[in-house]
């Protein structure tokens, strides 16, 4: 059976799609998440070496592993509504920006609460935590460059446009960023991990990975129906498919 | 129990992390059930007025 | 092409040389921040050699933002830009053009006054060499990054601190690579490589920016 992709292309076509797909997304994204952290704090052993506080791990990594991620997806997403001109790609990389931002934060926010006790300050310029840092700075200039713009056409090309110079910069500046930290960090902050992770860390890093991949999933198709209704407000419809209008 | 909250020691830490992750989760997911209701809403009004405009437009 | 580029280049800089103050306000507001920052963090001469470059660079990152924001804006707002993206000439060439006359008229005057201003720092010759040669290498590279994001906040509310939003993050190898030749260079380590590094920034955004701007421009003006 081939399934024809490019009707999900419209929004009208995609709405009731994405409507679907949420309860499942938040199903898995609430079970992982659950199986995760009780795999965090129940079955996994303390660390030798750091005690408790590397549970930490367990958001923070899935986190900031999310933000990058979901930087990538948006981007793209952003360029093909330039490329091809198609709403619903931008329509995508718009709901993707504020989870993206979110997970940018947490990752940050956690960093620092992880990094008090394991290096005994909650900031160093260490090269992941200022790239992090800077990703962040480029969520909110996404943001909010899209947010000053009231035209939608124009706000969804002008976000592409910033989401591909963004692609082309991101590798340079990570790695600007590293070599500056290289350069300038002293011996005395080491990434102290331990030689081998416990299989049990390992699975609930992976389970609360997975929880957060389905959560940005139903979040953004959440937002992503916001945005086709706003913008679909003209066409009839939604007035005619969509509960709570008819 | 009380053992468990305490982490060795890391229990600030630890929980501020997930709390405050949990807190921003639950509020985007709260802010979005409320702005598609607030949409829907509007989008409903708009209905309305357009329906009273062509039954106006009939009589 | 090149009549087109060069009409447009002499135009702008006619403009300004009418409109002196606003050339001048950028240097000022250089000199100026630059000139603050002893009086917080201290007088001592060993802390502001150290300072110095990464001051300077800071200094030269946000005055070529405060600039930036007039661009496009005065050609946006008297229609003469629509008439440019009619031209049958590249739009990119043109806005090649008009990145050209930015970094002339404030990207250049701070490269010829950082010296002064690193001697207020107690900068050696050797420094003031080095500072000198990444700031000329560098400002252009600001001038054009900052051109896309001038022409993607055109005629937007909160267009100013939106376009530093946007370009800052951006700015971020040019400060580190910058700045950091000067250490570099005093260190021992030689500034070849950062040198070479600065270049190579440069000629990828000659290459690539003017053709964003350029984009940029058309989305905006539509």
């Amino acid at each position: 059976m081939a399934i024809n992709w490019f009707k999900y292309s419209s929004p009208a076509s995609f709405y009731p799609l994405a409507g679907r797909m949420i309860p499942w997304a938040m199903a898995v994204g609430v079970l992982t998440g659950v199986a995760g952290l009780y795999v965090g704090f129940f079955v996994a052993p303390t660390d030798y070496q750091q005690g408790e506080s590397y549970r930490i791990m367990f958001i923070h990594v899935p986190a900031a592993w999310m933000s990058m991620f979901t930087y990538i997806v948006m981007a793209v997403w952003a360029v093909a509504g330039l490329i091809w001109n198609t709403r619903l790609s931008s329509m995508m990389a718009t709901a993707l920006a504020p989870t993206g931002a979110m997970f940018t934060f947490i990752a940050l926010w956690t960093g620092a609460l992880w990094g008090k006790p394991t290096w005994g300050t909650y900031w160093v310029w260490d090269a992941r935590l200022t790239s992090e840092l800077i990703l962040l700075f480029l969520y909110i200039g996404f943001i909010a460059l899209q947010a000053s713009i009231d035209d939608p056409r124009r706000a969804a090309r002008a976000g592409g446009l910033l989401a591909l110079v963004g692609l082309v910069n991101v590798p340079i500046i990570y790695w600007s960023v590293k070599w500056w930290n290289t350069l300038h960090q002293g011996a005395s902050i080491s990434f102290a991990k331990a030689p081998t992770m416990a299989a049990e860390m390992l699975l609930a890093l992976l389970l609360v990975t997975l929880a957060f991949w389905a959560y940005t999933i139903a979040v953004a198709m959440m937002r992503v129906r916001c945005e086709i209704l706003e913008s679909e407000r003209q066409s009839n419809w939604i007035y005619e498919t969509v509960e709570g209008l008819r | 129990m009380a053992e468990f909250f305490a982490m060795g020691g890391y229990g600030f830490f630890i929980w501020m992390s997930y709390g405050v992750t949990a807190l921003f989760m639950v509020t985007e997911v709260l802010l979005l059930m409320r702005r598609r209701r607030t949409i829907l809403q509007r989008l409903s009004r708009i209905r309305r007025a357009k329906i009273g405009v062509s039954h106006e437009a009939q009589t | 092409m090149f009549a087109a580029v060069r009409s447009v280049l002499i135009r702008d800089l006619t403009l300004a040389m009418r409109r002196r103050a606003d050339v001048l306000a950028t240097l000022i507001f250089f000199v100026i921040v630059v000139s603050l920052f002893p009086f917080g963090v201290g007088p001592d001469a060993e802390l502001l050699r150290v300072l110095g470059p990464g001051v300077i660079w800071v200094a030269a990152l946000l005055a070529a933002m405060l600039s930036l924001g007039r661009l496009f804006a005065g050609d946006y707002s008297d229609g003469v830009l629509e008439q440019l993206l009619l031209t049958p000439q590249p739009l990119a060439a043109l806005a090649l053009a008009k990145v050209l006359a930015h970094w002339l008229l404030s990207g250049l005057p701070l490269v010829l006054i950082a010296p002064v201003l690193g001697l207020q720092y107690g900068l050696s010759g050797e420094a003031l060499r080095i500072l000198v040669i990444t700031l000329l290498l560098g400002t252009p590279v600001l001038s054009l990054l900052g051109a896309v994001g001038a022409a993607l906040t055109l005629g937007l509310r909160g267009g100013g601190v939106l376009l530093s939003l946007l370009v800052l993050p951006l700015y971020v190898p040019v400060l580190i690579f910058g700045a950091g030749a000067v250490d570099a260079g005093l260190s021992g380590m030689g500034v070849d490589g950062h040198y070479s590094l600065l270049a190579a920034f440069l000629l990828g955004a000659l290459i690539l920016a003017p053709w964003a701007t350029a984009a940029a421009l058309r989305i905006s003006v539509e």
